[in-house]
């Protein structure tokens, strides 16, 4: 048998091949494959001072004529399946995803950073579609991607790829957003449609046994809410109901204000597929995901110039009025149905689990 | 997909809804009590508040129709020790999941490396199985009438595919039996019964001549929306206002007498009646499904011997009693304080379909 071993006429080079499809674990040594990705990938499409520098910091100024303030900082970590979604993908979601946290404060979204955990085996094509949707959700949003990381992690270790991304912006002084500011006599206002992130993301993994043209509803707020805060100072709270739904973030403000909530249940906007598909997987779209929505509460007197405002944003067209903050039930919010009757919304607890029959 | 159908628009319209009402006060001359079956139609009137459109007489009491929160504990034990084995992909209903063993859940089992999956279908299952050949994939097949048809199906579907690695743990039960069990019992409060649409429209309302007859009691077939679950109330009640009793459909544009046929065939071809253990109530004859012997191939308890089973019920939970419909659940003392959805103590903490559950997202009494 040993005749059979074939002969190796010099070397054997152990270098993955070049030209690489697939990340491997090279692309995370920090050598030549690393700078190589940095280069193709991230320096080609990030397109900025910062990131072209090649250093291993951004040092940014704060622009000129901005008004005294202070920092605001945010950072989260992002995780997807499936990366890519009707309506958006986990890039995507991680700019808007930042932007609005530091939005929701009332400050202005300038710069962020983004760490990336990528999964051997993923397609070098699909990083790149994913920097390419970050960078135009940036270019939206008006913020600058200024600093990165990459790491990899063996097959099996990840879920394709991570993505941690950390925003600053800057607060003006004269402004105070927080969630513990919301009063009896306030008006509880919402952007849009509730749920059609969570449903439009079940719906792309394809095991609940129908499809929807539903589209995530993922999108940066920073413009919507920046005209708003210019048309109306008096805003007492703003809000994304993310996970958990618009019932868990209503619960967080009335727990945070220490006041009580009454929503009208007719009010609230609801796709109808959403609709549909929570009547089947027995959920309540009040507990399903949103990406691109914003919770309002501010002054009574302000409602119709609040709603007039969203409504020129395109993520607002479908703003509208949905309950009362009332100083009675402190802490809790009550949800009033189109028969008269009440019942309580509680804080989402655990995971939605979709119900037998 | 088609165009969703708009729910508010036809079976939620509040002046509908206020006219039905109307009319039950109108009838209504003294107290009576009166049991939903179905954990679907207790949580739907929980979260429509249309107990508090009633009149005081009417009582409403809940019923055993929540299908996780009657599997027995041992058979429940049973699932995490084949869930636990190296070579098992496990698969259940998304509600399973929470539902606590005498130890564990399938969650936490999930966490320390168990390989659990949630399927929408049992179908998915067979699905797996045929993509993990080295695997042994069991389907957890809960439930009663309304899942049978589909569990049923899988089994066929596994036979005619060949798809050897695949089983199923059963655990399916029936209404009639419950019924039986309830109105016999010496404890019974129930006047009438509204029972469970989705399980007639498998199943029929032929069944439950005999039941309204031998007890004397109205038994009104009745659907998940406000307008026909008050539709059922109204029936329900004017049967007992006038002395009467007999099996009506208040849910004809789901269900006929003789129900789906078709999928009573494949029920038959695949299950036959058998003794069952209801978790909070006991043993009822006859009360649940087993796999007929030419398909015990695909019986989990019998293709894993799993040994040890002990099961240990928390002192403290009165699921039992709730079922049946002797008790509510404020009158537990663990009520959303020491049981609660995160960290239930009893089954009908968990489900959507479980009546612990629905008060405490629902009830406006729980508001402090």
């Amino acid at each position: 048998m040993d005749d059979q071993i074939p002969a190796f006429e010099g070397p054997v080079c152990p270098l993955p091949l070049k030209n690489e499809t697939t990340i491997v674990l090279g692309h995370g040594s920090g050598g030549l494959m690393t700078h190589n990705l940095i280069q193709d990938v991230f320096q080609a499409h990030f397109q900025n001072s910062f990131i072209k520098a090649g250093n291993d910091f951004a040092n940014t100024p704060i622009p000129e004529n901005y008004p005294n303030g202070k920092l605001s900082i945010s950072t989260d970590g992002h995780i997807i399946s499936p990366i890519f979604y009707p309506g958006g993908d986990i890039g995507r979601l991680a700019i808007c995803g930042t932007v609005n946290d530091i939005s929701m404060s009332g400050s202005k979204p300038l710069y962020i950073t983004a760490s990336f955990i990528l999964e051997e085996g993923l397609q070098i094509s699909d990083l790149e579609k994913i920097v390419v949707s970050m960078q135009k959700s940036a270019e939206e949003a008006g913020v600058e991607i200024v600093a990165g990381d990459t790491k990899v992690v063996e097959k099996g270790k990840g879920d394709g790829i991570f993505i941690s991304t950390t925003g600053i912006g800057w607060l003006p002084d004269n402004i105070q957003i927080r969630g513990d500011l919301a009063h009896p006599g306030d008006v509880i206002l919402i952007s849009g449609t509730i749920g059609d992130h969570g449903i439009a993301i079940l719906s792309a993994r394809g095991d609940l046994g129908f499809e929807t043209n539903l589209q995530s509803d993922v999108a940066p707020l920073n413009h919507l809410i920046q005209s708003l805060i210019k048309e109306i100072p008096e805003i007492h709270v703003l809000r994304d109901p993310t996970r958990g739904g618009l019932a868990t973030t209503l619960n967080e403000i009335a727990r945070q204000s220490n006041v009580g909530m009454m929503i009208y249940d007719e009010l609230v906007p609801v796709n109808s597929i959403v609709q549909s598909a929570c009547e089947m997987l027995g959920f309540d779209p009040l507990y399903v995901a949103n990406e691109g929505k914003v919770v309002v509460i501010l002054p009574n007197e302000y409602k119709q110039k609040a709603l007039e405002t969203m409504k020129q944003n395109p993520y607002g067209k479908n703003a509208t009025f949905i309950g009362e903050v009332v100083a009675k039930h402190s802490g809790h919010v009550v949800l009033k149905t189109s028969f008269g009757t009440t019942r309580m919304l509680e804080m989402m607890s655990g995971e939605m689990l979709p119900r037998i029959c | 997909m088609n165009k969703a159908p708009d729910f508010s628009k036809s079976f939620r319209d509040s002046h509908l809804v206020q006219g039905v009402v109307e009319e039950i006060k109108k009838i209504t001359t003294q107290n009576w009590t009166l049991m939903e079956i179905c954990g679907g139609q207790t949580h739907a009137i929980m979260q429509y508040g249309l107990d508090q459109l009633l009149p005081a007489q009417i009582e409403l009491v809940h019923g055993p129709g929540c299908p996780v929160c009657v599997t027995p504990l041992d058979q429940i034990d049973r699932a995490h020790a084949i869930a636990s084995l190296p070579e098992v992909i496990f698969c259940s209903f998304g509600d399973m999941l929470r539902v606590p063993g005498s130890e564990v859940d399938l969650f936490t089992l999930k966490a320390r490396g168990a390989q659990i999956r949630v399927v929408y279908s049992p179908l998915d299952a067979v699905k797996i199985a045929q993509e993990n050949p080295d695997k042994q994939v069991v389907f957890f097949a809960i439930g009663f009438e309304t899942t049978v048809p589909a569990n049923a199906s899988c089994v066929l579907q596994a036979k005619a595919m060949g798809v050897k690695n695949f089983s199923i743990l059963v655990s399916q039960v029936a209404v009639p039996p419950a019924m039986h069990a309830i109105l016999s019992s010496p404890k019974n409060r129930v006047q009438a019964f509204l029972a469970a649409g989705h399980v007639c429209a498998v199943m029929g309302y032929w069944e439950y001549h005999p039941i309204a007859n031998q007890y004397k009691i109205p038994i009104v077939v009745t659907g998940f929306e406000p307008l026909d679950l008050l539709q059922g109330i109204l029936l329900s009640i004017r049967q007992l206002e006038n002395s009467q009793h007999f099996a009506e459909n208040a849910y004809t544009r789901a269900v006929t007498e003789k129900g789906n046929t078709v999928a009573q065939k494949i029920i038959q071809q695949v299950f036959e009646p058998c003794d069952r253990n209801w978790r909070g109530i006991g043993r009822i004859p006859q009360s649940g499904l087993c796999l007929r012997e030419e398909y015990a191939f695909f019986d989990a308890e019998k293709r894993f011997q799993v040994e040890h089973i002990q099961t240990r019920e928390h002192e403290v939970c009165i699921a039992g009693e709730i079922l049946q419909g002797l008790k509510k659940p404020f009158d537990c003392p663990a009520f959303g304080t020491q049981c609660n959805p995160t960290n239930p103590l009893g089954a009908p903490m968990v489900s959507t379909e479980g009546a612990c559950n629905a008060y405490y997202r629902f009830s406006k009494s729980s508001i402090s």
